[in-house]
């Protein structure tokens, strides 16, 4: 690359406006995201008159105490990490194991069955005949109506097939079949410790899909013992108003506004911060999984 | 022709290994028992349950000895006086939805693949596309306390310039629309570009060395030499947007929706979901199934019309 200065003028206004305009998208994205980290922070009176702009005004992490307090995010976050464990295992053992036998030639049928996968991509039965069928299974408000029905996606499949097909030479399935291996174990032994990158992005997809799904959860689940995070977190989020009981005068109730305000900020940070603890890790696999995506083969 | 010939010439013996070549890979098939039984039972059980959309389905009668009604389901959704409203909603959202969404990434990208400065380039990347990762919940909750004008950085921002409390955003019906978009734009373009960005690193060094030398400024370079690198890339995932022209997603909106802006933010899958999950035990399972399948028949044909066009015009299609 040139040096800046060697540049022709109109490069160098280009490059200039270019870095500007990044810049302002730049701090559109990460702006709000520090704003709510200061507001959690901040004594819900300052926050409520607008006086935290950058910082944190009037330090406490009376939010953050406030908020562990609530037993349904406790509820909530169990249940989430339960179902996000056991929905991404499913997910992944079966994908890839799809992957694996329909990335197999000279196995009759597997083209059919392949078939049936991309439908799926365009056809669905939709909403209504999903709930019967899951309903008719006796699933309504069990953790299977969410692990089971989108535990492989075509999309995910194929991704996997392709890593499969393109990073696992074929001469190494020809020298263990030569030594006796059977396709199960050439499965086991061979093809999934080499498939660890797609291995990691999947499980990493599934998850995130589990931890955030909003709709499943609200539609299959009615016990309250066993709703999950995104489910309490939209009552305390969205629709909470504060109970006014008898005997609590305006100032108090007023007071509770304030200090909900303010709550609803920690909450906030507090669901953020495991997926920001994680980003780093997986972060380098999903540019990779994205990458492998689009070199459909 | 002469492959033809040979296939025919011993067809005995071809029809023989097949279920020889069948019976070798047997443990195969083994694997493929549990996940094509859940595909089965998941995802083409539904696709049949379709049937009740032409029926007055009830619960207690099953599929089978539920009477059918033809169109009766259809007819009632076209003539039931929110029809128009609920289309004209759905189709305003992901027009306008796709309008704002769908070019920012390409922007994006571009504009850092031009970007000098590594470092810099790298962390403005990681940025961007963190948000992807919070849950639409939290994302709205959000977007909620931000904009409020009180507790809100809007609030806080517009006091401290102005010195009054700001107009209230979030309670007004109209701004419902730009909520939604661009609060999908704020989350999903640092996410959306990273295909394009993955793309945009194939692009032969050669071709940017000779048009320096031709004297091509890097403006020039980005409109006539990388754009046309990601256009296989654009095309395909237009294709696949435009197929989705009519599915707004129910979750962000049933999210956002409140009865003040019930107006501008009722569409055909909020639509469903109320009257065939939300409404107790007057859920029409008929009714609701036969909105989603009208919902899903206009998808498929948009996106049949628009691959075919793609194909002629620019020879990427996805089939």
């Amino acid at each position: 690359m040139h040096k800046f200065r060697y540049l022709s003028w109109n490069d160098k206004v280009f490059y200039i406006v270019n870095a500007l305009v990044l810049t302002i998208f730049f701090i559109m994205v990460l702006y709000p995201c520090i704003f709510v980290v200061s507001a959690s922070l901040s004594e819900g009176m300052y926050v409520n008159n607008g006086k935290v702009v950058l910082f944190p005004v009037g330090f406490t992490w009376e939010n953050y105490s406030m908020a562990l307090s609530m037993e349904v995010i406790w509820i909530g976050f169990f249940n989430s990490v339960k179902y996000a464990a056991i929905g991404a295992f499913i997910s992944v053992s079966m994908t890839m194991t799809v992957a694996y036998a329909l990335s197999r030639d000279n196995v009759p049928g597997n083209k059919v069955v392949m078939f049936l996968y991309l439908v799926t991509m365009f056809f669905s039965g939709g909403l209504i005949p999903t709930y019967l069928v899951i309903r008719s299974l006796d699933m309504v408000n069990t953790m299977w109506a969410l692990v089971l029905p989108g535990a492989v996606t075509a999309y995910n499949m194929i991704v996997a097939r392709t890593f499969i097909r393109n990073s696992i030479p074929n001469e190494l399935l020809e020298a263990s079949m030569m030594d006796g291996c059977s396709d199960i174990v050439y499965y086991v032994r061979i093809v999934l410790p080499l498939s660890k990158a797609i291995i990691a992005v999947n499980t990493l997809n599934a998850v995130v899909s589990q931890w955030n799904s909003y709709m499943s959860p609200m539609i299959y689940l009615n016990d309250r013992n066993k709703m999950t995070l995104p489910i309490f977190l939209k009552e305390i989020l969205l629709n909470s108003t504060i109970e006014v009981t008898e005997g609590m005068d305006y100032l108090e109730i007023a007071k509770m506004n304030e200090r909900m305000a303010s709550m609803k900020y920690a909450i906030i940070v507090m669901t953020m911060v495991p997926i920001l603890i994680l980003y780093p890790f997986i972060q380098k696999y999903f540019v990779k999984g994205v990458m492998v995506g689009s070199v459909k083969g | 022709m002469e492959k033809n010939t040979q296939a025919t010439a011993k067809p005995t013996a071809y029809k023989k290994s097949v279920w020889k070549k069948a019976a070798a890979r047997w443990q195969i098939y083994l694997l493929l028992i549990l996940p094509v039984a859940l595909l089965l039972i998941f995802n083409y059980a539904p696709m049949a349950g379709v049937v009740i959309a032409f029926k007055k389905f009830s619960l207690r009668k099953g599929i089978w000895d539920s009477p059918w009604v033809g169109f009766a389901n259809f007819e009632k959704f076209f003539t039931s006086f929110k029809f128009p409203l609920i289309l004209k909603n759905t189709i305003i959202l992901s027009i306008y939805g796709f309008a704002a969404s769908f070019p920012l990434p390409i922007v994006l990208a571009l504009c850092l693949n031009a970007m000098r400065g590594r470092r810099y380039k790298k962390v403005i990347q990681t940025v961007t596309y963190l948000p992807h990762f919070i849950s639409t919940v939290v994302m709205v909750g959000l977007l909620f306390s931000v904009l409020s004008n009180r507790s809100g950085l809007y609030g806080a921002l517009y006091t401290g310039m102005t010195g009054e409390i700001g107009p209230n955003i979030l309670g007004n019906p109209k701004s419902f629309r730009h909520l939604y978009v661009w609060s999908d734009v704020w989350k999903n373009t640092g996410y959306a570009a990273v295909i394009y960005i993955a793309a945009l690193a194939g692009v032969d060094v050669s071709l940017h060395q000779s048009a320096e030398i031709d004297g091509a400024s890097r403006f020039q370079r980005m409109i006539y030499i990388d754009l046309p690198t990601i256009m296989p890339s654009i095309s395909i995932l237009l294709i696949l947007e435009v197929g989705k022209i009519l599915s707004v997603g129910a979750e962000r909106v049933l999210l956002m929706q409140n009865t003040l802006n019930m107006q501008y933010s009722e569409v055909i899958s909020t639509y469903v979901y109320k009257m065939g999950i939300a409404s107790g035990a007057s859920n029409d399972y008929s009714f609701s199934t036969a909105v989603g399948l009208f919902n899903s028949v206009v998808n498929f044909i948009l996106l049949i019309v628009t691959n075919k066009i793609s194909d002629k015009i620019s020879g990427n299609a996805i089939f």
